[in-house]
């Protein structure tokens, strides 16, 4: 197999590091919640969540990337594992907004009340 | 010749899959990942379902810093997100401490697998251990609410907006209902257990006495936090109350919408469950590190493979918090 079996250690220090930092900012900013974000929007998505989401997806790229150990493994082995689960999610992303945003409006324009 | 001989029937490996490796990993490797990716996409539609129901009720969907503020030791005291904070700290050391038996196992050095190995699952216990706590703190529930015949959730502030416990201003009204007891008849005891402290009537009485109370409901404002209404308003819906509401449970909770309790409970806990699952097998490779079982076999995949799905479990929280606590 193609490991060449050096320690690793002091990226792995490096990356919990990074995780760590990422995870202390977004607390920060869960708890300040800063106007000028929260009440901005982008794409109907406000800017603090956007923040959120790509922080989110950022630590999930070095848990798989160094934690995984996908950096070392075969291209092959990468896509394999990972278009399909990207491709699903984007799938079922597009599926959740369209037709959530359809039900919320069903719910919210029907002359039925469904919660009073 | 030598390539399109089969290899196959090489008896010696042939539960391992093999030697035929088209990408480059080891059977039980390769098949740890593709089960990863299930598992992915099983958490995947969880989310996504939770995603769409909260979409649904955008308008009245609790809010996160509101329900969990607990911190062990600090009683009274608001603590929005430090807990879950540091329980996400713990379980990302605890990754580090599994990538670094990984590490020390492709060097071949026992002792030290064996050290980290211990930690990541010390780790772990405590996750889940503060998980339960989470659980607990949820279902009991702080100050309780009230759910309208509609299946609206109203709950009690004063003038400044802050929240009020029910039994701050209940009144105890006679002729109530008693819980019965296992002496005393049998029909009664399941619901006997889901009695509330306080009745309705109770409840609407101690909020006539208490001319400073207000109700707020699950409605969201422009500025993100919930409607509080007028002391008339509140009167008014008040008269609609059907259900005292204390804690958390399947059926209803006192923070919002029935759905929000549902998918926390579900989703964390199916996440609390791999947690759990992913200590036990740390646990059992633990025991195998000891007993010089990989010493034996000159190689610590297993090690690695355990370490792939703990990693993943890793992974999924990461997406928890996001949505359930930040978002």
């Amino acid at each position: 197999m193609s490991h060449e079996h050096v320690s690793n250690t002091k990226r792995i220090w490096f990356v919990f590091a990074l995780l760590s930092a990422v995870t202390t900012v977004e607390v920060i900013l869960g708890i300040i919640k800063p106007e000028s974000l929260e009440f901005n929007h982008f794409l109907g998505l406000n800017l603090l969540n956007w923040i959120f989401y790509i922080l989110t997806i950022f630590k999930a790229y070095y848990i798989v990337w160094a934690f995984m150990h996908m950096e070392g493994e075969k291209s092959s082995l990468r896509w394999s594992v990972v278009s399909p689960v990207i491709f699903l999610v984007l799938y079922l992303l597009f599926i959740l907004l369209t037709e959530g945003h359809y039900i919320y409006g069903v719910f919210k324009d029907s002359t039925i009340k469904w919660n009073f | 010749m030598e390539a399109t001989v089969t290899t196959a029937n090489n008896e010696e490996k042939t539960w391992g899959g093999g030697d035929i490796q088209p990408l480059g990993a080891s059977y039980g490797k390769m098949m740890m990942w593709f089960f990863i990716v299930s598992d992915a996409l099983t958490f995947s539609g969880f989310l996504a379902a939770y995603g769409f129901s909260r979409f649904k009720f955008i308008e009245t969907w609790p809010l996160a810093d509101e329900v969990f503020t607990h911190f062990p030791f600090m009683h009274g005291v608001s603590a929005p997100m430090y807990y879950v904070a540091l329980m996400t700290f713990i379980l990302i050391f605890s990754s580090v401490t599994m990538v670094l038996a990984v590490d020390a196992g492709h060097q071949l050095k026992k002792t030290k697998v064996a050290i980290y190995m211990f930690l990541t699952i010390i780790g772990g216990i405590i996750f889940v251990g503060s998980q339960a706590w989470e659980w607990k703190n949820f279902i009991k529930g702080e100050y309780g609410a009230v759910e309208t015949k509609g299946g609206s959730l109203l709950q009690f502030v004063d003038k400044e907006g802050k929240r009020v416990a029910l039994e701050e201003f209940a009144v105890k009204l006679p002729e109530q209902r008693v819980a019965l007891t296992r002496a005393e008849g049998k029909w009664f005891m399941e619901d006997a257990e889901s009695t509330p402290t306080y009745s309705v009537a109770e409840i609407q009485a101690g909020f006539k006495a208490h001319p400073d109370l207000l109700i707020r409901t699950e409605h969201l404002t422009a500025k993100k936090k919930k409607t509080v209404l007028s002391r008339a308003e509140s009167e008014s819906r008040l008269n609609d109350a059907k259900y005292v509401v204390e804690g958390a449970n399947l059926t209803r909770n006192e923070y919002g919408s029935k759905l929000f309790a549902d998918f926390f409970f579900f989703i964390t806990g199916f996440h609390g469950f791999h947690v759990f699952s992913g200590i036990i097998i740390n646990i059992i490779i633990f025991f195998n590190v000891l007993l010089g079982t990989y010493e034996k076999r000159r190689s610590y995949e297993m090690v690695e493979k355990v370490g792939l799905y703990w990693h993943f479990v890793d992974l999924v929280w990461v997406f928890v918090f996001t949505v359930f606590y930040l978002v």
